[in-house]
């Protein structure tokens, strides 16, 4: 008799916890050499040269140590200048914490927010880990779905019918991984007001806000009202290309941050010294977001563009770097075509319904790749396309 | 719609000048007809002089040498150092001339078979030309770099193949 039959059950709740759909074709896709993948969130391009230097620098230099619990003050002012020039939000020292990345600031804040039973509520389809994060801290998601014809934008009206007595917060991310979409501010303010009236906490990612098209970001906290209620996170891995750095931060009122100091500083300690000193880097220099962001944009009409000529229906994202087509006319589940186009076309997207609800019906593919390989990838959906309508009008001539 | 700025054409075609106007058209958000006419004007303008390729000729098997030489002018009355340029400039082995600061005045990049054609250059053709007082040849070991492309074998995609 093995060990692992005598040991006690694990945790009820973790083992509960579905796996991320977002994997499930992984193991699949590493098989195949020449897999063009579009189910890749994070950039295409590595971190600026100068970021990496000043990292290499300071590691010379023996800058290896712990940090404060909050990151270096030199990180937190960094932070806060910068939010304050791009957004006209102020946050002082003792309002902002390092964090490993938003997963770490998300895990926080829920953790620092919710007692068993709370709910959240979540406009969905959503990052992989908002409703995970909630469930692990005790809570309990409440989804609100968006749909394709708002652009999936999220209304005051169906969060406010999702409210209860147990709700305490709303968690939102615009722009959008997975659909693209952004919130206009005055969208964004009615659902403000809502939390207000109701005394509602707001968590907002924002961790796609440098990658905007044709619209100016929303920056939460910079509504009224929103400051006192709202945790702010953000991070380094999207706009700066630095994923593997693992490095974000988290913003709200002195009150709250101190809160989740208190978390953070018995599961983390400190973030990444080393990557905190390349994120002050990365704050200095605007040119190389600039240059991402135009390449983006490109990219993004360009996939656009390509999707709606196969005849997958989709709107024009406004932010992150993700297109979210519909593929409903292939009559194919979202499970469907994501697998069988990987194995047929060895095209890699992530299915809708991996990120909630309102996700059936779609694929995530990410624009994050260069337009070549974009260009053979399209043409690959194509080809695919084409053979489900064929055989699917073989069928009905047979019947 | 706000139209992209010209520059982002220029941009596009920089970087792949076989780009064909209906894509640059759908990359920019504008209309084909109009990235067409704007290509045109640069060509007609002058901003585009040519369409080229960037070629690793060393892995093509074509034994090519590159010098730098830096040369020492007296600027001539009227035409400064212009007269002298525009001199060099017209041999065919001359590939740039530019008007450089510090210790030189001008600096050439020439092509050659071999260093004793660059060497052929520099005494019978370069220092025969009135008003150069001195040069400074260098030789091109290895490129690392060029044109924004790196010429170290490509890195592969590091991603995972698929991530949230």
């Amino acid at each position: 008799m093995s060990n692992e039959a005598t040991l006690p059950p694990m945790s009820r709740l973790v083992e509960g916890l579905a796996p991320s759909g977002i994997r499930r074709f992984f193991d699949i896709a590493a098989q195949m050499p020449d897999v063009i993948s579009l189910s890749v969130g994070e950039p295409d391009f590595v971190t600026p040269w100068s970021i990496c230097e000043a990292a290499y620098e300071s590691m010379k230099a023996g800058h290896t140590h712990y940090t404060s619990n909050s990151g270096t003050p030199e990180f937190r002012r960094a932070v806060g200048n910068h939010l304050k020039k791009l957004y006209g939000v102020s946050y002082g020292e003792d309002e902002i914490v390092a964090t490993i990345g938003v997963s770490e600031g998300l895990d926080l804040a829920m953790r620092t927010l919710l007692d068993p039973g709370d709910e959240v509520i979540v406009p969905e389809p959503c990052f992989v880990s908002y409703t995970a994060c909630i469930s692990l801290a005790g809570g309990v998601p409440v989804s609100v779905e968006t749909h394709a014809k708002d652009g999936f934008c999220v209304s005051v009206e169906p969060i406010e019918r999702a409210w209860t007595k147990r709700t305490k917060a709303i968690l939102i991310g615009f722009p959008s991984n997975p659909t693209g979409a952004t919130m206009p501010r005055e969208a964004m303010q009615g659902i403000v007001d809502f939390a207000r009236r109701k005394n509602l906490y707001i968590v907002s990612d924002e961790i796609y806000d440098r990658l905007t098209y044709d619209s100016v970001h929303t920056c939460v906290p910079s509504l009224r009202g929103a400051r006192e209620r709202t945790i702010l996170l953000n991070g380094f891995s999207k706009a700066y290309a630095m994923t593997g750095w693992r490095i974000g931060y988290a913003c709200g009122p002195a009150r709250i941050i101190e809160a989740m100091v208190k978390v953070h500083q018995y599961t983390i300690m400190s973030a990444p010294t080393t990557a905190q000193i390349a994120a002050v880097e990365a704050l200095k220099s605007e040119s190389d977001v600039r240059a991402m962001v135009t390449e983006y944009n490109q990219r993004r009409r360009f996939i656009v563009d390509g999707l709606n000529k196969i005849g997958l229906d989709c709107h024009m994202p406004q932010g992150a770097f993700y297109a979210f087509p519909s593929i409903e006319r292939t009559g194919l589940t979202a499970e469907e075509f994501a697998e069988r186009l990987l194995r047929e076309e060895h095209v890699a997207v992530v299915p809708g319904n991996a990120f909630g609800a309102g996700g059936e019906g779609h694929i995530r593919c990410s624009y994050a790749n260069s337009l070549e390989k974009i260009q053979i990838a399209l043409q690959r959906m194509d080809n695919f396309v084409k053979k489900q309508r064929n055989a699917s009008t073989r069928q009905t001539a047979a019947a | 719609m706000k139209h992209a700025e010209p520059d982002e054409i220029l941009a596009i075609l920089a970087r792949d000048a076989r780009t064909t106007p209906d894509t640059i058209a759908t990359l920019t958000g504008r209309s084909v007809d109009d990235v067409r006419a704007a290509i045109a004007d640069f060509e007609r303008r002058g901003i585009i002089k040519r369409y080229k390729t960037i070629i690793d000729w060393e892995k093509a098997g074509v034994e090519r040498v590159f010098a730098f030489i830096d040369v020492k002018v007296m600027p001539a009355r009227d035409v400064g150092f212009d007269g002298v340029a525009d001199r060099i400039s017209r041999f065919p082995e001359v590939h740039s001339v530019w008007l450089i600061s510090g210790g030189s005045d001008l600096r050439i990049i020439m092509e050659a078979s071999d260093v004793r054609e660059v060497g052929r250059f520099v005494a019978e053709k370069l220092s025969t030309i009135g008003g150069i007082t001195g040069t400074d040849t260098h030789f091109l070991l290895k490129r690392y770099k060029e044109d924004q492309i790196p010429y170290m074998e490509a890195e592969d995609d590091r991603r995972l193949v698929v991530a949230p």
